[in-house]
């Protein structure tokens, strides 16, 4: 655990950085934390994010797949919004914990 | 001692030579998994493994319900062998399987090639194993990249921190 700051708002991280308490996340910390990757983000990325966000809040277990179905865009796009990690980046961003799954 | 610093790795090569459902989804487990780490991923099908591949085949691979001591009946009862023998077992085990997967998300074998390569993933056939079972590049799935002598593949499998698995 450890605080760190995002748009000038103190947050919880875990050791791999993601968010402890995602009622804590915002757009603007998203957007920051992405920084840190290289990623600009779109509002394509930010539709991936509430996608994701909204999945997690309902209890649902995230894979590349359910979000490749989603409607929003198909992997092959994910892997273009989020290169090296498309599971792993968006969940970040998205202030949710890193989804416990291995497709 | 010396402290050794840890680099990440970088690229996995993975060979495939059986056509069982554990061995064929364990290979396009651990290949989804890297590209979706951000790990190169180049994966290789050979003998029986060629079936993931093969459009006739690859809808129909089957786990195998004689010879396999880790085989057991639902709540883990024993499972004998000779039950296994009997018609029909091995495919309704194996639609078992298939579906306990599916539940947890695990893709039909085609939809998980287009998912590895929609992750920058390759596929290949062995060009050795065609031959011997007379197939050709058509009888493939449009995922696989290219049919390779296994010299063709090592030449891809080089780099800093790469890893050759046999499954």
């Amino acid at each position: 655990m450890a605080q760190k700051t995002y748009a000038g708002q103190p947050v919880e991280v875990n050791d791999e950085g993601y968010l402890v308490d995602a009622s804590q996340w915002n757009k603007e910390i998203a957007a920051e934390m992405a920084k840190e990757e290289e990623i600009d983000l779109s509002d394509k990325h930010f539709e991936v994010l509430e996608f994701l966000r909204n999945s997690y809040e309902k209890g649902e277990t995230l894979t590349i797949r359910r979000v490749g179905k989603s409607g929003i865009v198909d992997i092959k796009g994910l892997y273009k919004l989020f290169p090296g990690g498309p599971l792993k980046y968006s969940s970040k961003f998205a202030g949710i914990p890193k989804p416990a799954s291995c497709v | 001692m010396a402290e050794t610093k840890e680099s990440p790795l970088k690229k996995v090569c993975i060979i495939c030579a059986k056509g069982t459902i554990e061995d064929v989804y364990a290979t396009l487990v651990m290949a989804n998994g890297a590209v979706m780490e951000g790990i190169e991923a180049k994966v290789f099908f050979t003998f029986f493994g060629l079936d993931a591949i093969t459009k006739k085949q690859m809808k129909r691979i089957k786990t195998a319900t004689v010879g396999n001591p880790a085989m057991r009946a639902p709540g883990g009862l024993p499972f004998p062998t000779i039950l296994g023998m009997i018609p029909g077992v091995e495919a309704g085990v194996s639609a078992m399987m298939k579906s306990q997967m599916y539940k947890l998300d695990i893709p039909p074998v085609d939809e998980f090639l287009e998912m590895i390569t929609a992750g920058g993933g390759e596929i290949y056939a062995c060009k050795l194993a065609m031959d011997m079972f007379k197939l050709e590049k058509k009888d493939l799935h449009e995922e696989v990249k290219d049919v390779l002598t296994i010299g063709d593949f090592y030449g891809k499998c080089g780099g800093e921190n790469t890893q050759i698995i046999f499954t």
